[in-house]
């Protein structure tokens, strides 16, 4: 496994001329400031995992997840409420995001991969992933917040898809890209139309690789504060209506956390840790989906 | 993609029973496709109507304007334009040495593939923690520890304006070090990306002419990867000045303008998730103005960026 080229220390000695010992001393100091600064790293993510775990598991039980949260001061309560309402608006962005981002995925890649459109398509998608998530709660605020006079859950889910398409249609095309020409030829061999091929053929054998991408957009999309915090803002009762404002939990994390009591403070741990759990998970299934089969 | 004419149904029929129909699907991804570029100009279209009001009435001096007070619908974003730029930099100062330390780490053989499987998984959860998350990290770890170690820097080094006191947890250091934290991930799988296209038959010259492994990653290596590292880091600044809920909450959110690193500042993100929810009238404008230029800033600087990193790509695959 270890060849010789990679580890040239083996052919310092030719013939009687021998490496320096300085350059060999600032090769070994090189290498321990990387491996340190490397390593260094590790310190404030563990320091986020430990604080995460160690302030936001006192406070876990059963009526966490089923209670309101408490009115500024008072103790108990719990936040399912926020926990719904993230449920819903992530619900909202994907009915809006999957069909359009999947679709044009399969336009750009299946029927005209070369054409202007598609370079567009593609453009604009690496723009969208570039638009702070801000922005996002703001062009939701100015487009359904402003026009319908209300706070709702409908506007941060509008928020949040225009967050996750990009993240949709790119990881769609590049699973579409994944799929073998091979396929699409053998299809249309047997005198398939190109409906018959993407949807019978390529789609299934992309499957996988596009709901990876769908789960990641939903680990993002469960995680972001910054456009719900004025589109769906909060709620301290339960979700009615999508007509309302609505709590999610990472706004309630950012509004417990500047509260000057001990217990909301620790509440925000805790929603601190579902949330984190939440995410982590929603990443390791996405993983564990897509195995891929034919690179 | 050669096999475009494939798809296109030729107008004889196959079959006895066939006969060619328009693709309905075809048509849905067409509107799908539309549909995805009409949105970011409705985006920048609805952002800009929205501030028309704004821009029609503060102009340019909304741009060079400090004073931001909504009760005397007096609106200027020059501190808050300079507080942006600021932290972003000075993320991004803190976060290059550290991501291409791992970048390098992660590419070259120090450690078996595992442990630096293990590495990069770390990365990766790294980028996943949600901001809100950071930010909460930060007023309770970092907040303190800027104003412990602050205090010492602005007893020894005050004489210098950046470090000048008086020391405030809630400063642009503090949300500066978070930002930091919150980069790496993409500093270091860019950069790492870069650094792993280098053909390795530069590598096996360099060794053969008898350079050290450090004397090849810095003189062959980091120079030819040096354009991918230049894009990640271009890429980085247009996520730390986009980047809102840990800034809101850790840099103290104040209009003033000061040359220490150890007082509050404001970023434009920060200002519009603190002030959106309760804004009326000409202070909604205003805030669309300055998320106006908070697209144009982001657009532009991520724009640079894929070109850069674009060129990067043409220009190492050809040296294989």
């Amino acid at each position: 496994m270890k060849s010789p080229s990679t580890h040239p220390q083996n052919f310092f000695t030719i013939g009687d001329r021998k490496t320096s010992p300085f350059r060999l001393l600032k090769n070994r100091f090189l290498t321990g400031l990387c491996i340190i600064l490397s390593l260094l790293t590790l310190v404030p993510l563990l320091s986020i995992v430990i604080l995460v775990v160690r302030n936001g598991a006192p406070l876990l039980s059963t009526d966490l997840f089923t209670q309101l949260p408490p009115a500024p001061g008072l103790d108990g309560g719990g936040f399912g409420n926020a926990i719904v309402g993230t449920l819903v608006m992530v619900g909202i962005s994907l009915f809006f995001a999957v069909p359009l981002g999947i679709l044009a995925a399969i336009y750009i890649n299946e029927y005209a991969p070369a054409s202007k459109m598609s370079s567009t398509v593609r453009f604009v998608a690496k723009l969208l992933t570039g638009i702070p998530s801000i922005i996002c709660g703001v062009f939701a605020f100015a487009a359904v917040v402003m026009t319908r006079h209300e706070f709702s859950a409908l506007a941060g889910g509008v928020a949040l898809a225009i967050l996750i398409l990009p993240t949709i249609l790119l990881t769609a095309e590049q699973a579409l890209l994944g799929v073998s020409y091979a396929y699409r030829e053998a299809s249309f061999g047997v005198g398939a139309t190109p409906f018959q091929t993407i949807w019978r053929i390529v789609i299934p054998e992309a499957l996988p690789a596009i709901m990876t991408g769908v789960m990641l957009a939903v680990a993002r999309a469960s995680g972001e504060t910054a456009p719900v915090l004025f589109t769906a803002l909060f709620s301290q009762n339960w979700i009615h209506s999508l007509k309302e404002p609505t709590a999610s939990l990472s706004v309630l994390i950012y509004n417990f956390s500047s509260l000057p009591y001990a217990h909301q403070i620790s509440m925000a741990w805790s929603a601190s840790l579902v949330l984190v759990t939440l995410v982590t998970l929603t990443n390791v299934f996405a993983q564990v989906i897509f195995r891929p089969k034919h690179r | 993609m050669g096999g475009n004419s494939l798809l296109v149904g030729s107008d004889k029929p196959l079959t006895r029973d066939y006969r060619p129909r328009p693709d309905l699907f075809r048509i849905a991804c067409w509107l799908a496709s539309g549909l995805t570029v009409l949105l970011l100009v409705f985006i920048l279209g609805e952002i800009f109507t929205k501030a028309w009001p704004a821009i029609h009435q503060f102009g340019f001096g909304f741009i060079t304007g400090v004073q931001w007070s909504p009760n005397r619908e007096v609106f200027g974003v020059l501190p808050v334009l300079i507080g942006t730029a600021a932290s972003s930099l000075l993320a991004l100062l803190l976060a290059l040495p550290l991501g291409l330390a791992i970048a390098i780490f992660l590419s070259e053989d120090f450690l078996p593939p595992s442990v630096r499987q293990i590495i990069r998984f770390v990365i990766e959860l790294l980028a996943a923690i949600p901001s809100v998350v950071y930010g909460l990290w930060g007023i309770f770890v970092v907040i303190p520890l800027v104003q412990t170690y602050g205090a010492i820097l602005a007893e020894k080094l005050g004489f210098l304006p950046i470090f000048h006191g008086p020391v405030y947890g809630n400063s642009l250091l503090t949300a500066s070090l978070v930002l930091a934290l919150m980069v790496l991930p993409t500093i270091t799988a860019i950069s790492r990306s870069s650094l792993v296209a280098v053909p390795y038959t530069l590598r096996e010259g360099s060794y053969a002419l008898g350079a050290t492994r450090w004397e090849t990653i810095l003189r062959v290596i980091l120079p030819t990867a040096a354009p991918g590292i230049v894009a990640s880091n271009i890429l980085a600044f247009g996520r730390a000045m986009g980047e809102t809920m840990a800034v809101a909450m850790l840099i103290g959110n104040s209009q003033r303008l000061s040359w220490s690193l150890l007082s509050p500042s404001n970023t434009l993100s920060a200002l519009l998730a603190n002030q959106f929810a309760e804004a009326d009238e000409i202070q909604v404008s205003a805030l669309m103005y300055a998320a106006a230029l908070l697209v144009v800033m982001t657009l532009g600087v991520n724009i640079i960026g894929e070109a850069v990193l674009r060129r990067t790509q043409r220009a190492t695959s050809g040296l294989r």
